[in-house]
């Protein structure tokens, strides 16, 4: 029988495998951000070493405020610590940091992929559930908690069971306006925030295959939102073509050797999948979530359900809650919504494709409510510049500020108050995510600005020419 | 295998329990984000577990099951689905253990949390959805009632007596049992990793 891609890679990591099924896998890149500082005062006090340093990478990206150029403009307290901590750990263990003045920094999962630290073929792990965005490049990735970090520090290897393979199929084409955000709010409608758990999910299928490496990691980037700890897409020239000639690839000789690799890496076509599920990528919309939870998503163009129509009165229960929390009404057009703030960024939705998604809808119009625009990286901030989009954003009264985490965790100053409502790029509505009873609705980021110039959710599609 | 101890082991377990009626709580709900910078020895850590569920603005309390006697220091939870899903987050079971929480029962686990919980010595049980719900019911109609669980024997005893037997990965009943240092452990692999990384690298070499 033939293998998935996700069973090849696996195989070629595994150290040593138990009788009871578990293996200790190999892990050929680690990355870490700010906020996993302590891991390494924790390694010396057990006496331990980092194993492979130069598997190592590290960013801040969680705790850095989006008007801080350099580390004194962090305000004191343990936002500034954090940063200095990392930056200093880096030093002294020896590993690669970029720095908040190099404008190679950024939110982790961004410049993974932009650096060529992430590669088709390897096994990658971070302390960060949305570690499952670099299997857009075809790599196993997944996150991992503090023990387990330290545990990789240690051992450049990690304790797993191999999880049960899910094929996600998007058949046909995406229409206009329709991104791979809108791909994934539409798979997590359909499995539901649990639909993937104990799963490792590729995402196959003519509409994966025609998106952009960027719409890729945006599908990839919210697996966890289904549950799965990790997502993957074949390697194809897409991925060679973005791969290459990045500073951290492999050059000359062995990028050929690499190439020769990656190509016998797709699923063969007699693979099995213990789960198959098929979309139809036509009939994929725009798509707003309403609730607490990613599953709770829907076409913009549909009004907010009645719990009273839901069967199972566990789910009915949470609809009421969800309902009472994000103070919506049954019935209520998804387009009446109106928002206080909109946030484009995270690590969902802030590379340079959709800083332009958001630019070409923006330009021309007037921001009605306050919105921050915030680039993933340094260098997907100096592309937009270079490309003028950041002046598009601010001569339509948008914020352009400097990359990181920002709105997506609101650990870094910037945050809704409370009983404010976002349209947000981000991966996560949960309550309380954006701040304090903060109320957040997950769109792409042609929504994002479309909400943003109208001050409601707005169909992108009644705003922008198709071309 | 040997193994280090570094761990409480978890052999036998029994408290009052809590129900807890949340379908996806995730991780955000269990410690919010803001206290995530802050270390694991800070004394106020057992505050931070449900935080903002359980306290208003102003530090009052929040009419919140794990706020009212005599669920407040139940130390076992009985959850809904998806338990633990969201951010990777091990603070969350900092901020479990922190309350002396020692066990989640839950129709089904975020992956990462769950191997969390093995980690940090929590045991995470699955049972199915309709057994929670009997078990959340039971804590409700007699609040302080008891679960008694056996890892050993793979069961537990709800408050009426009835036994639920459950599934656990032999490796992860095995380090729970011992309260093992995994590093340690793996420690004992170190050829392996070496022998490994060697064909690997010769194999792979656009790899390193
Ligand atoms: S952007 Fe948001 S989801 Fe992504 S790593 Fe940062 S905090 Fe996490």
């Amino acid at each position: 029988m033939g293998k998935t891609l996700f069973e090849k890679i696996w195989n070629e990591h595994v150290i040593t495998a138990r009788e009871d099924g578990d293996v200790l896998l190999y892990i050929d890149r680690h990355l870490i951000h700010d906020l996993h500082f302590r891991a390494f005062g924790m390694l010396k006090a057990k006496g331990l070493k980092i194993r492979e340093p130069d598997k190592l990478y590290g960013t801040p990206d969680h705790s850095i405020p989006t008007t801080a150029k350099v580390l004194q403009d962090i305000p004191e307290g343990e936002m500034r610590q954090t940063v200095e901590e990392l930056e200093n750990y880096a030093e002294e263990f020896g590993f690669t940091h970029f720095s908040m003045t190099d404008d190679r920094h950024g939110i982790v999962h961004v410049v993974g992929p932009e650096q060529g630290i992430t590669l088709p073929g390897i096994t990658l792990a971070c302390g960060d559930s949305h570690t499952s965005t670099h299997g857009a490049l075809g790599c196993i990735s997944f996150g991992i908690g503090a023990t387990e970090v330290q545990h990789l520090l240690a051992t450049q290897s990690l304790w797993f069971r191999k999880p049960k393979t899910m094929r996600i199929s998007i058949e046909g084409r995406l229409g206009f306006g329709v991104s791979g955000k809108d791909v994934i709010l539409a798979i997590i409608r359909k499995i539901s925030a649990a639909g993937g758990t104990g799963y490792a999910i590729e995402y196959a299928g003519p509409a994966i295959e025609a998106l952009s490496m960027e719409g890729r990691m945006t599908v990839c980037n919210m697996s966890i939102e289904a549950g799965a700890r990790s997502g993957i897409i074949a390697p194809d020239d897409t991925t060679f073509d973005y791969c290459h000639g990045l500073p951290y690839a492999p050059k000359g000789e062995r990028w050929d050797e690499a190439i020769a690799y990656w190509r016998t890496l797709p699923s063969d076509e007699d693979a099995r999948f213990d789960k198959e599920v098929t979309l139809d990528g036509d009939a994929i919309a725009p798509m707003v979530t309403w609730g607490n939870s990613p599953q709770w998503a829907l076409p913009v163009t549909e009004v907010i359900p009645d719990p009273a129509g839901e069967a199972d009165p566990l789910v009915r229960a949470d609809m009421v809650a969800t309902l009472e929390y994000m103070d919506l009404k049954p019935g209520m057009p998804l387009s009446d919504i109106t928002v206080d703030t909109v946030f484009i960024g995270a690590c969902t939705n802030s590379r340079i494709e959709d800083m332009r998604a958001a630019a070409a809808v923006a330009k021309g119009r007037r921001a009605q409510v306050r919105t921050l625009v915030v680039p993933g990286s340094g260098l997907v901030k100096k592309q937009a510049e270079a490309e003028g989009l950041d002046r598009i954003f601010t001569e339509a009264g948008m914020e352009w500020r400097e990359p990181g985490c920002s709105m997506c965790a609101a650990m870094n100053g910037d945050m809704l108050a409370p009983g404010e409502r976002s349209a947000s790029t981000s991966n996560r509505n949960f309550r309380g995510r954006q701040g304090l009873d903060s109320r957040t609705h997950l769109v792409s980021p042609a929504m994002a600005a479309a909400a943003s110039v109208t001050g409601k959710f707005t169909d992108v599609r009644t705003l922008v020419e198709e071309v | 295998m040997a193994g280090k101890k570094g761990l409480k082991p978890f052999k036998t377990f029994a408290s009052a329990a809590v129900p807890i009626d949340i379908a996806n709580c995730d991780t955000d709900q269990i410690i919010p984000a803001r206290f995530l910078r802050r270390p694991g020895t800070d004394p106020d850590y057992p505050k931070y577990l449900f935080h903002d569920l359980r306290f208003n603005a102003d530090g009052s309390e929040k009419d919140f099951i794990y706020n009212k006697e005599p669920y407040r220091g139940g130390r076992i939870f009985v959850a809904d689905m998806n338990w633990g899903c969201g951010s990777s987050r091990e603070n969350a079971v900092t901020a479990l253990a922190a309350n002396g929480v020692r066990s989640v029962i839950a129709p089904s686990f975020g992956d990462i949390h769950y191997s969390n919980c093995i980690k940090n010595g929590v045991l995470p049980v699955r049972l199915p959805s309709a057994d929670c719900e009997t078990l959340r019911r039971q804590l409700h109609e007699g609040p302080g009632a008891e679960i008694a669980i056996d890892l050993d024997a793979q069961s537990l005893t709800g408050p009426d007596q009835t036994t639920y037997t459950f599934e656990i990965d032999a490796f992860d009943k095995h380090r729970l049992l011992n309260g093992l240092d995994e590093i340690g452990l793996t420690m004992e692999f170190e050829d392996e990793i070496t022998r490994f990384t060697e064909r690997y690298t010769a194999k792979h070499r656009w790899a390193s």
